[in-house]
């Protein structure tokens, strides 16, 4: 399992250098587009073809994940950091709380949330920079995001509470937030790393799906989400599989960090 | 005791649905283009007609109007009548609601067989070409959006509804997987290893009651994942399921259509979520 | 999409100053053969759930669609042709003031469930049409001027219509008017067209079977139409329709995208077909509303004519056409298409790309480069949004060129794509855009259906509606000239007002246009007498002449 863990931890070293270096390493700048040569195939000067408009797809893949690896992840954050307060809290604290708590969790997973954020791209300025909308957009999913896991951790923090060694440094009169914070969230921990790795990717696709409503990120800055929306042409993708490349890699990094934490986790627990 | 218990538990169920329903319109009544009508751009039409086009979606702009209205037709059994599609909304649902509860009950079983029975075998074996190969799958399922799952599955010929289990199963994967080491681990699970418990005992006795509550809430939730995934599924590939009405409904911003399906979906989850609470209290073992 | 009317509804050739029909009778369709086999089944898509059945409110495409299939009509716009023939009108004549037409009807016509036709249900159609509160699109085109339509009835098979004021174009607008029986039980199915809606299942599919009683006959006295039935399947993914063609699930795609077409040519290529530029066209405009919440500066410079010359002078079309559009559109030059031979104004061809000129022209008005950032008099950088639609992939991929375009010429572009709804809003009622991009479905020639877009009091004056008075003095010259060519029957006086307002037009770009997309589509070589046309429906417009031979079982449907 070494070996493993340390291929998986090279490769996500590798592809973090290259993506934040990415002003070095794209050999164009994503933007420009190169009409002489649209929907070229992987050469020696782009190496991995062009998109429809020409433009280097090697770079936009490099700023694309610039953009999504390191939003997805603050994202994730918020969102599990909110699950722990409130599903952590809820069943910790029971009775009328926890019944408030898990019917805002409901009620969270069933409304259409898809209307606040139309909403809230209403309010931004048409002008506003690409950077800024699309930081915006993955703060309201990770904001949104939490009612996912909340019940699960409720669940798990309720079950913790009315655990024995709980009971105990009751007895012993620890302060209830000092318990909470030193016993019950670090015994929550494996559901939140599921909640935070889940919620990585899923973001992602988020993102790719508002980009069908015009919530994404706007052009020309590229995003793993827009790159992915390329897929939904199938027969085009069979003709130039060079365009898999974007969920090849997202796969790659995905499945990379379970191997590299999970390990982190057997070895803890 | 907890039969004096229920009138309260359904009373603030039927608050909790109804607060959802009025929330939910309440989105959708302040977001951009509500009231718009894709005809108004229509240059056969007179600026008499487009006037009257504009006034017709009047009666919907003031909500709590609207809503107790609605729910004075819902106790009549009307559920309104869609602006988009020019149908009662009771035909609608009825000739929609089957297809998609059959594809999303096949879904989240399928999912959670899948993720579950891919889960289970991480308490007992440590292979790391298993653990590879699950972190991979449930890494790939993961990555790839919900449409482009339901695309493929139409592009090589099988039902779109087995895309909605491929949505769910790498996250019950994951948690499930999490969940059941974590009980795994607990000192009194390993104390019975070392006792010389067989593996299989070990597992039915002890960690699967551990693990039972944060599962059963764990499948409480995927009925709404499978819900969340049925609606980009059912849109790409055309499927006639309420996921597609939805799709269409909120792209043109049909108020009663809308409505009645967060409502659904709340008594949907509220149920579902009930349910599993029911399940996992049933399942709780006394500690002493 | 800015929609117009499906149903084109113009003359094309010779300037008539009384219009009459010929008296033809003949039921003949062209290319109809004796060789031609009854039976079969025709199946294609429509992109989405018809909203309406009823023919006087049948708005959007999948609507028409279906009307198209079941209804009859006075008179028909040949779509081949592009001349008006007579249908249920066996002859006509219009008035020489333009405020009266006589029909002369077919006889011995039945509708779909056997009640005769006769001038009672004409009187009944047009009474329901043109119901105030109906609001139909089909309707509000004859309303010149308010007041009812009088109807004479002088026997069974002959009636005058008498309108209230002088409507333009008016035999025209009757191939957009669906005949309805005035004494059928059934009156909202019983229908005049080739076919008859039979099996629906909301959000499937709709199954259309052979109208037994259709009158018209082919050359050899053979009943039309050829086909059994006809099968429209609700599909809104292009690329799953595309793939449902080339397994041979499907016989015809009405309208294909310029890459499915380059991809379907590689492999089959018999069945695709480019019937030349249509009359569709895509455009963007600056928001002038005087009230409208964006910075003065700005709203300064979208008033500016040389401002957007200048724009529509830096915009590359030819690049727009080769990569957008793989070659399958052509420069706009203005507001009509070149395939609309009589009206378009011949004199005008579509701007070169010129970045340095575009700059001569901005420097007229004070703009001047900054190092790479052009600045207005007063200094403010030039950058603005431009709004679009998110569900069109092509419109998209404009827009970014565009936004290169301008770049290099200092001007930063922000493109923002939102869903339809939100659009809308913001060009009808808030007016909180600075540009936006549309495409518009033009598939009206005359001139006279245009008049809610030219004239300065419309709703669809987009970049300014509904003015109370004329804001600048071209828009007042525009406004003089529409109304005058509604006024006249002669055909050349009209052709000199419409060409003088497309001059006006092109010199002060309240509407850049940026290509004439070509009409694509693709039929499957089952499919006999099939004429692909420019017109709306391009592939089916005779739909009742057309016929199947079974594929060869041992290639592939159209190999």
């Amino acid at each position: 399992m070494n070996r493993i863990r340390l291929v998986a931890v090279v490769f996500l070293a590798l592809t973090f250098s290259a993506v934040l270096l990415a002003d070095f390493v794209a050999p164009a700048p994503y933007a420009k587009q190169f009409r002489e040569a649209p929907n070229a195939a992987p050469s020696a000067k782009h190496l991995l073809g062009t998109d429809d408009l020409g433009r280097d797809a090697f770079s936009r893949l490099l700023y694309g994940s610039r953009v999504s690896l390191l939003l997805a992840p603050a994202a994730a954050l918020l969102s599990t950091l909110i699950a722990a307060c409130i599903g952590g809290l809820a069943g910790y604290l029971g009775g009328w709380f926890e019944r408030a708590a898990l019917a805002a969790t409901d009620l969270s997973l069933s409304l259409p949330w898809l209307f606040l954020l139309l909403t809230v791209r209403a309010l931004l300025p048409l002008n506003i920079a690409p950077i800024a909308s699309v930081t915006i957009t993955f703060a309201l999913l990770g904001v949104l995001g939490w009612s996912s896991s909340g019940r699960v951790i409720c669940s798990g923090a309720r079950a913790i509470r009315q655990s024995d060694f709980v009971l105990q440094a009751q007895a012993l009169g620890c302060p209830p937030h000092r318990l909470f914070f030193k016993q019950v969230l670090p015994n929550l921990q494996p559901v939140l790393s599921a909640q935070f790795w889940t919620s990585i990717p899923i973001f992602i696709i988020a993102e790719a799906n508002l980009g069908v409503l015009g919530l994404g990120v706007s052009e020309p800055l590229p995003s793993w989400g827009n790159l992915l929306r390329g897929l939904e042409n199938w027969p085009e993708v069979k003709a130039s599989p060079w365009k898999l490349m974007p969920i090849v890699l997202l796969v790659a990094v995905v499945s990379c960090f379970q191997l590299v934490f999970q390990k982190r986790e057997n070895l803890a627990s | 005791m907890w039969l004096r218990a229920l009138p309260k538990h359904f009373l603030r169920l039927a608050l909790t649905i109804l607060l959802g329903g009025l929330l939910g319109a309440t989105l959708v009544r302040l977001a951009p283009g509500f009231g718009v009508d894709e005809r108004e751009l229509d240059t056969r039409l007179s600026t008499q007609s487009i006037e009257a086009l504009r006034q017709s979606h009047a009666p919907q702009n003031n909500i709590f109007a609207y809503y107790r209205g609605y729910l004075v037709g819902l106790f009549r059994g009307d559920l309104g009548f869609s602006t988009s599609l020019a149908r009662p909304v009771s035909e609608l649902f009825a000739e929609r609601l089957p297809v998609t509860l059959r594809s999303v009950a096949v879904g989240v079983a399928a999912g959670w067989l899948l993720g579950f029975f891919l889960a289970l075998p991480s308490i007992f074996f440590r292979w790391k070409a298993y653990e590879v190969f699950t972190a991979g799958l449930s890494g790939l399922f993961i990555s790839l959006p919900a449409a482009i799952l339901g695309l493929g599955l139409v592009y090589a010929g099988g039902p779109a509804s087995l895309a909605i289990a491929l949505v769910v199963f790498p996250r019950v994967f994951q948690y499930a997987r999490n969940i059941l080491l974590q009980s795994a681990h607990l000192p009194h699970v390993l104390a019975a290893h070392a006792r010389g418990l067989h593996s299989t005992r070990v597992v039915l006795c002890h960690v699967l009651p551990n693990a039972a509550p944060l599962l059963f809430a764990l499948a409480g939730i995927s009925v709404s994942m499978a819900f969340g995934a049925a609606i980009p599924i059912e849109a790409i590939c055309d499927y006639p399921g309420i996921g597609q009405l939805t799709w269409q409904a909120a792209l043109s911003r049909d108020l009663p259509v809308l409505v009645n399906v967060t409502l659904l979906i709340t008594i949907i989850t509220l149920a579902a979520n009930s349910l599993s609470d029911l399940a996992s209290t049933a399942f709780a073992r006394p500690r002493l | 999409m800015i929609r117009r009317s499906l149903l084109p509804l113009a003359l094309l050739a010779s300037c008539w100053l009384f219009v009459s029909a010929s008296n033809a009778q003949s039921g003949a369709q062209s290319g109809a053969q004796s060789s031609a086999q009854s039976g079969g089944e025709l199946r294609f898509s429509i992109q989405s759930e018809p909203k309406s059945f009823d023919p006087m409110l049948a708005d959007d495409d999948s609507s028409e669609t279906v009307r198209y299939l079941t209804t009859g009509y006075l008179i028909r716009l040949n779509r081949q042709t592009q001349q008006l023939q007579p249908e249920m009108a066996a002859s006509w004549k219009v008035s020489s003031t333009a405020q009266s037409i006589t029909f002369e009807l077919r006889e011995g016509v039945l509708f779909s469930d056997g009640t005769p036709f006769s001038a009672e249900d004409v009187a009944f159609t047009m009474r329901r049409l043109m119901d105030p509160a109906l609001h139909s699109p089909f309707a509000d085109p004859f309303r010149s001027s308010a007041g009812d339509v009088k109807t004479e009835i002088k026997n069974p098979h002959s009636i005058t219509l008498q309108f209230p004021a002088p409507v333009a174009n008016l035999e025209q607008l009757f191939d957009g008017v669906a005949m309805l029986s005035a004494k059928s039980a059934h009156s909202d199915t019983a229908g005049l067209g080739p076919f008859v809606v039979s099996e629906h299942k909301a959000g499937s599919y709709i199954l259309l079977k052979r109208n037994l009683n259709y009158w018209k006959h082919d050359a050899a006295g053979k009943p039309l139409p050829y086909l059994d039935s006809v099968r429209l399947d609700v599909q809104q993914n292009r690329d799953l329709d595309l793939l449902r063609f080339r397994r041979g699930e499907t016989e015809l795609i009405n309208t294909l995208v310029a890459d499915s077409y380059d991809r379907l040519a590689a492999d089959m290529p018999s069945s695709v077909h480019d019937a030349g530029p249509s009359f569709d066209t895509e455009q963007i405009w600056f928001n002038q509303v005087p009230g409208a919440p964006i910075p003065d500066y700005k709203k300064a410079w979208f008033r500016s004519q040389n401002f957007r010359r200048a724009i529509s002078q830096a915009i590359n079309r030819a690049d727009m056409c080769r990569i957008v559009f793989s070659g399958h559109a052509t420069p706009a030059a203005g507001l009509l298409s070149p395939a609309n031979h009589f009206w378009f104004n011949q004199n005008l061809h579509a701007e070169v790309a010129d970045g340095p000129g575009a700059l001569k022209r901005l420097a007229a008005d004070g703009f001047h480069l900054d190092k790479d950032v052009l600045r207005d008099r007063d200094g403010h950088a030039v950058e603005f949004s431009i709004i679009t639609n998110t569900s069109n992939k092509l419109r998209e991929r404009l827009a970014v060129l565009m936004q290169d375009d301008l770049a290099k010429i200092g001007i930063r572009l922000n493109v923002v794509t939102l869903d339809f709804p939100s659009l809308i809003d913001r060009i009808s009622h808030s007016f909180d855009y600075e540009a936006c991009l549309l495409g518009l479905v033009n598939v009206d020639l005359d001139p006279s259906t245009q008049m809610n877009v030219w004239l300065s009091s419309a709703s669809n004056h987009q970049w300014n509606p509904e003015e109370k008075t004329p804001a600048t003095e071209w828009e007042a010259e525009i406004d003089k000239l529409m109304r005058a060519q509604a006024s006249t029957t002669d055909n050349k006086k009209r052709k000199e007002y419409f060409d003088r307002v497309q001059e006006i037009v092109y010199e002060q770009a309240p509407f850049i246009y940026l290509v004439n997309k070509n009409a694509l589509s693709a039929i499957s070589t089952s499919v006999h007498n099939a004429v692909p046309v420019v017109l709306r429906p391009q592939t089916y417009w005779n739909i009742d002449s057309l016929y199947l031979t079974p594929p060869d079982p041992n290639g592939r449907h159209g190999e």
